[in-house]
Parts: C-alpha cells; structure tokens; sequence
C-alpha cells in the first residue's frame, strides 16, 4: 500500500489512520494476515517502533488481532469493520461540511450541490 | 539499562565550549535524532562517545562502560567523512571488519554491496563519492552492535541516495540496539527518530519523543527546529 504521511501531527497516528481506511474499504480483507511489522515499517519509511504503536492502537479498536506465532490479522467481525466505515465516513463528511461551511455555503445549498454533482458523475461514467 | 547515558557532559577547546553539560539517555530499540546546526555540538558529542575525545567534565556510559576497548565492541561509529583506506578494494574491507569486529556480519554485508553492485574487486578509489559513502554505511550497519553512533550520514546526497541510506539503516539495525543519527536535515530524519534532542550552542535547548513534541506544538520536528534556531528576526 502507498502511505502518505506529513510532518506535523504524530506519525502513528497517521498510520493507523491509513491501515483503518483500509480495512474499512475492503483493501484488506476481514481475516487476512497482515505482514510484519518491519516490513510494514520499511514500506512506510519508518521506524518499526512507530509502526508497532499504531498497530497496537488498531488493536485496541480491535480492527486487527495478533496471534502469537503466526502474525497479526484484520478482524473477522463484520460490525467492528462497518462501525469503523461509519466513523470515517462521518469524520470525512464533518471535514467536508466545515469545508463549505467556511465557502458560506447554507446546509440546503451543500445538499443540492452533492446531489447534481452525484447527478453530473453518474452521467459522465456512463 | 540505557544503551547511551550522558551526564552533565562538557568538552572544551581551548577557550571554546564545544558542549556546556549535556545530559541523555538513548534507550534500547529507540531511534535518537542528534538535532542541530553546525558547530552545535553534534559531533563533539559522538566522539566523545565512541572515546575518541576525552570529556573536560562530566561522564558517558555505554551499557554501562566508560569509552573504551571494551565499549567499541559494542559500538559502531560511522564518521562524517571517509575514514576507509581508499586503496582498499571491498573484499578487503569486509576482511577488515570481520577481523576488527567480532559481530560484523560479513554474509549480510556482502549481499548488501552485491546490491549496490559493488564488486569484491572493486577499490574504494574507483567509486564515486556516493558509492564510497554507502560502502561505509553498509560496513557499519553489518555489525550487529549494541549502539549505533551515525555521524551525518545524509549529508549532502541526492533523495534516491537519502531513500537507500535510511532504509539501509532501518532494515539492519540490531532491534535491541540504539541508533543515534546525527543531523541538521531535520525533514529527512522525521519519520524514522523515536527521541529528538535539539542541540543548541552546545546544550541541550529542547528534547523528548518524537510523537510527544510534535503533538505538543502541532508542528513537524523540522518547523519547530527552525523555531529554535532562528537566526535573525
């Protein structure tokens, strides 16, 4: 996976962020075996230690599991991965509606403007 | 026990105070970034700890140790310049680091110069600059020690080479060693220091984890150094 991370909050935050987003998409499915951490560490470009921490956060979401021996996973529980669909989509919304919030935009003009410009993508796609 | 400790320590030349008390630790399995600009005391600091200068005041331990013979068998010092025989070709080389240094790994050294397509043939004088640079990254990073002491090792280099020269040091750091990176490149040291320790004047104007600086200032490790260090106003 491409990781993007900037400079200026906590890195493992980020990360975490980034592998949730994953596991919420689908990009990583419920059960599989994630690689070790090292590994993921050296294809972020960072330290192991910051990529263990954000591990451990997923963790504590229980959004992964890590089995002793054989490695980490993502979670077979279905309603913990839609919960944290639901939780980043809302995030992604809020930031979105500050966003126009901030253009002036009244709350029924954001809504007419999702739904043409859905309206306009869908048309385009066909 | 921390892998580093340093207390109170203090080296001076002549009239000139290179560090004026200087106390820290690097834990093991950490990543400690040495922050400074020239002349802060970056490198004054990691001679002193490898005991190639003697302190005017103050102490520094390795696990433990006072610098010296029993001390550098856990220590591995890349310097900030060449200090490799540059008549020397590569097998040679890892002939002298498996004879110096009894954790050197020479297989792993090997197969990382065999990457780098470097040939045992090959004498150091042959290389280009970048090439003799990474030989001696890859030659310190091949020991399996219990303290790495890297003085400046992206001084300089193009970004390809910065890329190959931090994932050379976090792919072969032993993980129950201390990695100490000295640099005033703070944006390409960023994501990889657990610790920071800013080195102002010879004194230690600003340290802690890496995370906890950035999250108390809402500023990246590069734009709060800046900060420190502003020159004029």
């Amino acid at each position: 996976m491409e990781w993007r991370i900037s400079a200026d909050s906590p890195i493992y935050a980020q990360l975490a962020r980034q592998m949730r987003l994953e596991i919420a998409s689908g990009g990583r499915a419920p059960g599989e075996k994630l690689p070790p951490v090292r590994e993921l560490a050296l294809s972020a470009g960072v330290n192991p230690n910051t990529m263990q921490r954000a591990m451990a956060e997923l963790e504590r979401e229980g959004l992964v599991y890590a089995q002793r021996t054989a490695g980490r996973f993502v979670t077979e529980d279905a309603g913990k991965i839609a919960a944290a669909r639901s939780a980043l989509a809302r995030e992604e919304t809020e930031k979105y509606l500050r966003a126009m919030a901030a253009l002036g935009c009244a709350p029924a003009e954001v809504a007419e403007l999702v739904r043409e410009t859905g309206e306009e993508d869908a048309n385009a796609d066909t | 026990m921390p892998i580093l400790e340093c207390r109170e320590l203090r080296k001076r030349y002549g009239g000139v105070e290179a560090l004026a008390g200087v106390t820290l630790t690097a834990e093991p399995g950490r990543v400690l970034g040495l922050l400074g600009p020239n002349g802060s005391g970056k490198t004054t600091l990691i001679k002193l700890a490898c005991g190639l200068l003697q302190p005017t005041g103050g102490e520094v331990r390795i696990c433990g140790l006072a610098p010296g013979a029993e001390a550098k068998k856990l220590t591995s010092y890349l310097p900030d310049r060449m200090s490799l025989p540059e008549r020397m070709s590569a097998g040679r080389l890892l002939d002298l680091y498996a004879d110096f240094f009894a954790d050197f790994d020479r297989e792993r050294a090997a197969e990382l110069l065999g990457r780098l397509g470097i040939r045992s043939g090959d004498r150091l004088r042959s290389l280009s600059r970048g090439a003799r640079e990474r030989v001696q990254l890859v030659l310190a990073m091949s020991r399996r020690a219990k303290l790495y002491l890297l003085d400046e090792p992206i001084g300089g280099v193009d970004p390809a080479a910065r890329d190959y020269i931090i994932e050379t040091i976090m792919a072969n750091y032993a993980p129950d060693s201390a990695v100490i990176i000295s640099t005033h490149l703070i944006g390409d040291v960023e994501r990889i220091l657990d610790d920071a320790v800013f080195l102002d004047r010879g004194g230690a104007a600003l340290s802690g984890s890496a995370d906890e600086l950035r999250e108390r200032s809402g500023k990246s490790l590069d734009e709060l150094f800046r900060e420190v260090f502003r020159y004029a106003r």
